[in-house]
């Protein structure tokens, strides 16, 4: 049934952010700490055990994948309802202190999977020999 | 009849949030096939359509909360609220493939710091250059830049002037809405197209909206990625904001 994938969302969605709320009031931080982070990543679990026990039909299925595909609309209305006239009357600093810090974000982004990419191709490269013979 | 709408709209408000979105989306849809031939991407329109309505939003009521200000429209509020935004974002984790995440692990960890340190950094430099020179207004203006919800954060800790506080929320919604806009004409240019770099890209920027929308814009596929590491990124931030940045930007300034 429909709702059982919803549920599986909800459930994972609630434990995730409350688990999020302790872990910040146990570090003293007056923020959530990844709490989507950790819901996402029991949903990722629980579904792949789930599913591996075939628990998971097609109906269940349909109850997460409907709001994965509504999440683009989400993101439109979120951006609808943002400050954007608070963000242009914030001044020249404002606007160029966050043009400053998104230019630096794009240009670390290659440098990073640079890092990253010489050991997932070493990886590879280890990996492959052992495949092949 | 005005009387009887607001009354629907104000029952209904989360009915008439999916009718007006659902037409937005369909008209930006639109404009992309018939004007660009697809190249720039349909969500890409409606995030920028959703900002410029949020921009007249804020001009015509000068409210703080975009279209949501509008009587008529106060159910974009739910819609795009952090309980259905979060919901809509863990169900998009339903398709991630866990060896991708398990190769991007270290790196995006790694991508984080780096990106809380650079943000911080840019906002320091850019403060400074317009004239601040005490510790608590440049820590204040540089977690602003980090997230909106880090400068006030970090301000309220350390005790920075409302005015400065005000500065740094600005900072952080233009990073926020800059990444939204941004980020689908930028990402063939540095590489962001798979899993991995989408993690990085989320730990670097970390504004959770902007993160979402941008890479929404993008490529739908590597939403969940970028928002798994951006949802530790704030969190982050207030730790690091009142701590060791503040005593790095005391050492620096004095």
């Amino acid at each position: 049934m429909i709702i059982y994938g919803v549920t599986l969302l909800s459930v994972c969605t609630l434990t995730g952010i409350t688990a999020g709320k302790i872990l910040g009031t146990l570090i003293g931080v007056p923020a959530n700490v990844g709490g989507v982070g950790i819901a996402m990543i029991l949903l990722i679990l629980a579904g792949s055990y789930l599913s591996k026990r075939g628990l998971i039909d097609m109906k269940t299925e349909q109850g997460v994948e409907f709001w994965s595909a509504i999440y683009i609309p989400v993101v439109v209305a979120m951006a609808a309802k943002q400050n954007v006239m608070g963000a242009l009357t914030g001044g020249p600093m404002a606007i160029t202190a966050g043009i400053a810090a998104v230019a630096c974000g794009f240009a670390l982004v290659p440098m990073l999977a640079r890092i990253g990419a010489d050991k997932a191709e070493e990886n590879e490269k280890n990996a492959s020999p052992a495949t092949s013979s | 009849m005005y009387e009887s709408l607001l009354h629907t709209t104000d029952k209904y408000n989360l009915v008439a949030g999916f009718a007006v979105i659902g037409v937005t989306m369909w008209f930006s849809y639109w404009i992309s096939g018939r004007f660009t031939k697809g190249r720039i991407h349909g969500s890409a329109i409606a995030i920028l359509l959703g900002l410029t309505m949020a921009y007249f939003g804020g001009a015509f009521t000068g409210g703080e909360k975009g279209v949501v200000d509008i009587p008529l429209l106060s159910g974009i509020g739910l819609l795009g609220g952090s309980m259905l935004r979060d919901f809509a974002i863990v169900a998009t984790g339903f398709g991630v493939n866990i060896d991708e995440l398990k190769r991007a692990g270290i790196t995006g960890v790694i991508a984080l710091v780096m990106g809380i340190f650079s943000s911080f950094f840019a906002g320091v430099a850019v403060a400074m250059a317009f004239g601040y020179t005490d510790a608590v207004s440049l820590t204040t203006i540089g977690a602003g830049t980090v997230t909106y919800i880090v400068g006030p954060v970090t301000g309220a800790a350390l005790g920075a002037s409302s005015e400065v506080m005000a500065l740094s929320i600005a900072a952080g919604l233009v990073k926020s809405i800059l990444v939204m806009i941004a980020t689908p004409f930028v990402a063939p240019m540095i590489g962001l197209n798979s899993p991995r770099t989408a993690v990085i890209f989320g730990g670097l920027m970390g504004t959770s909206s902007g993160v979402a929308a941008g890479l929404a814009a993008t490529d739908p596929k590597l939403v969940p990625y970028g928002c798994l590491t951006a949802a530790f990124y704030t969190a982050l931030g207030c730790l690091l904001g009142p701590s060791i940045l503040f005593i790095m930007m005391r050492a620096i300034a004095g």
